[in-house]
């Protein structure tokens, strides 16, 4: 697969030469220069997946997202990526890239630090790095594709069991560690907006699962034994939500207590199928993967450099404007529910 | 010694009374009565706690898994040794069940528990082998292949996990189904709790692992198969977490490489609250699965009780302290009660 992609690539390094020969004889010369393989005004539209690691369904459906965007602006399309999410895997996937002169590199980091010298170095190179899910150092990168924001992850699931719960009751939080920075953050803006905008709920207790299935399961039965009023649960980890799910739908509080947070869909098909969960949030990888790919696009056409305000357009998702620190944000978070949820595979 | 006139020639107790005496000395009654006034207590809180159909078989049920872990740590120390990486074992076997309903579509239900018991009693065997053969401390050994054994598990699950609609409905029924409102779960765990219980009573080969336990030298020399009990003891003791690994996924439904993380921790802490001896060659089985009982029902009582999430684990902690100080207690009145008894017979 690989080589196959390599054979494509030499075949259009050398369309691209021939047109950059045409091209500069018009004066129309790139910035970049790398030893005649750069493509000149008719950019390089080569964009190269790194994802964490290969094999991973949320991966796989980013990189879908991204195959489909290329496609539609007519770009390359290639994924590489190590089989293992380890801090120094993706060194080596990232020098190969520049050495191939791609146009953009579109990157989940494994490690915020790493990685930042082979990005620089590909940088130096003429390739445009995007990063996506996961960001590194904001030094070491052109764009940041931030898939969501706090406030958004915590007006979602706000929105969501209150809908729930039709606007009134008492609700509780199995959250992960008591000390993990963003669940904290979350639950605090969780609880502003509930103070703000829903004064009928009542948040009756924050509990930790510990992001373990098991410590989460039992957190869940104490809960709905302790609060027999209780009307809702909101779990903003995926572990919790799917290890309180589990619990909810062998109990007699099956479709009694909702349950809404975070999770992703292949772990709550089961309890979205059975009733025992309407709806949950995430976002959407496959979007995720599409934005960054139009991201990479636009910074490969010059469209944008990166500064605070730089709009671009990004097919079926539309336009996008550059926010603080290079950084794009896809949206509202994404809720799935029975009608979507066999879209997904992830 | 105060007794200056010769004791009177005590009347020979009935068996009747024997038997009653007994229970009032033996150290799994304190337990019980332990565990009795936790339900109580919990109970008067919250009549849900025991009253309630969800409540009732969550006391049954929650605590069954680590009394089959239980079991098999305490067969192990009552041989003077120790095994760490039960749980490791047990997050090992949990995502082996998982895998193998995935990749072999239509596995009979009884060849996954079977898969799951001998790789856990080949795992026990690792740990066995490597301590009677190569002389190494069990405690250096088992910390050892718990790294290792957890190692494994993040290398061949890394970011994936099993989730609740990789596995069958059947198997899953397992983990929360009920006869005659005892839970499937618990009538497993009883079961091997008798049969454990009543080989290390009756058995010649069951009280060869008391007296190894009790002094490895003395049994050495009077010629029992130290080795052969003592890698037994461990494969065992692997097994019966090999057995609670396939359970644990009938239970909770998702099995990440976390899973089972601590659990020896507790397997040991309900030994030891159990009455069983960490030296070595005191205590039953009986005292480690009550020992196991009550670890997790104060466990759940806890919250209900009102104490906060932060202090639930210093009372555990203050818990099998309290089981230690105890035991030393004891212990120390029964020698003091033999030595008196022996002046008294000069």
């Amino acid at each position: 697969m690989f080589t196959q992609h390599r054979t494509r690539r030499l075949g259009m390094a050398l369309t691209a030469m021939a047109a950059a020969a045409a091209l500069t004889l018009t004066g129309c010369a790139s910035g970049g220069d790398n030893g005649g393989g750069e493509g000149g005004g008719d950019a390089d539209l080569s964009v190269t997946f790194l994802p964490k690691n290969l094999g991973n369904p949320y991966f796989d459906t980013s990189s879908a997202g991204g195959t489909e965007a290329v496609e539609e602006f007519g770009g390359e399309f290639a994924e590489v990526g190590p089989s293992e999410a380890s801090p120094t895997s993706q060194v080596s996937f990232i020098q190969t890239a520049a050495q191939q002169g791609v146009g953009a590199l579109v990157v989940s980091a494994n490690d915020p630090e790493a990685i930042c010298d082979a990005l620089d170095e590909a940088r130096d190179a003429g390739v445009k790095v995007v990063t996506f899910d996961s960001d590194t150092n904001p030094e070491c990168r052109d764009l940041f594709i931030n898939q969501a924001t706090a406030e958004g992850i915590a007006k979602i699931q706000v929105d969501l069991i209150a809908e729930q719960i039709g606007g009134a009751g008492q609700i509780a939080i199995l959250s992960a560690s008591a000390n993990a920075t963003n669940q904290n953050a979350w639950i605090e803006l969780m609880e502003e907006e509930l103070a703000a905008n829903h004064p009928d709920i009542e948040l009756v207790e924050t509990v930790y699962g510990d992001d373990d299935d098991q410590t989460s399961f039992d957190k869940t039965a104490a809960l709905l034994q302790t609060y027999p009023e209780l009307k809702g649960i909101v779990s903003p980890t995926t572990v919790g939500i799917a290890a309180a799910a589990r619990y909810l739908s062998t109990s007699e509080y099956k479709g009694q207590v909702a349950l809404t947070g975070l999770g992703t869909p292949n772990q709550m098909r089961e309890y979205v199928e059975d009733g025992t969960v309407t709806a949950f949030a995430l976002w959407n990888p496959a979007d995720l993967g599409y934005l960054a790919a139009y991201a990479a696009k636009a910074l490969i056409e010059g469209e944008i450099t990166g500064e605070e305000g730089d709009t671009f357009e990004a097919g079926k998702l539309g336009d996008y404007e550059v926010g603080p620190d290079a950084t794009v944000l896809l949206g509202d978070p994404y809720v799935f529910d029975a009608e979507n949820i066999g879209d997904f595979d992830f | 010694m105060t007794a200056t006139a010769a004791p009177p020639a005590k009347p020979t107790p009935s068996p009747a009374t024997r038997a009653v005496s007994h229970l009032f000395k033996a150290r799994e009654t304190a337990i019980v009565i332990a565990l009795l006034l936790v339900v109580i207590a919990a109970t008067l809180r919250n009549p849900n706690f025991l009253f309630s159909a969800d409540g009732f078989r969550d006391l049954l049920l929650t605590p069954s898994l680590l009394l089959l872990v239980a079991v098999g740590q305490a067969i192990v120390i009552f041989t003077r040794n120790i095994d760490l990486s039960v749980g490791s074992v047990l997050g090992l076997t949990a995502y082996l069940t998982g895998r193998l309903f995935i990749d072999v579509p239509g596995i009979p239900i009884i060849a996954v528990f079977l898969a799951g018991i001998i790789i856990g009693g080949m795992l026990g065997l690792v740990n066995g082998a490597l301590i009677a053969l190569a002389k190494v401390p069990a405690l250096v050994i088992t910390l050892g292949t718990l790294y290792i054994y957890r190692g494994v598990n993040v290398a061949w699950a890394g970011s994936d996990r099993i989730n609740a609609s990789d596995l069958p409905a059947a198997f899953r029924g397992l983990g929360t189904g009920q006869i005659l409102y005892i839970p499937i779960l618990t009538i497993v765990a009883v079961v091997v709790l008798v049969i454990a219980a009543w080989v290390l009573r009756n058995l010649r080969s069951g009280r060869e692992f008391y007296a190894i336990g009790s002094d490895p030298a003395a049994a050495h020399l009077y010629g029992l198969p130290v080795t052969r009990r003592i890698i037994t003891a461990f494969v065992v003791s692997g097994a019966l977490s090999g057995f609670a690994g396939v359970l644990y996924a009938a239970r909770y439904g998702t099995v990440s490489s976390a899973a089972g993380t601590g659990w020896e921790f507790q397997a040991i802490g309900a030994a030891v609250i159990g009455g069983v001896a960490i030296s070595g060659g005191v205590g039953t089985v009986w005292g480690a699965a009550i020992g196991a009982y009550l670890l997790l029902t104060i466990n759940r009582a806890l919250p209900i009780l009102g104490i906060q999430d932060f202090w639930q684990r210093a009372v555990l902690g203050a818990l099998i302290i309290g089981a230690i100080v105890l035991d030393r207690v004891l212990a120390l009145r029964q020698s003091r009660k033999l030595l008196e008894i022996r002046e008294e017979g000069r």
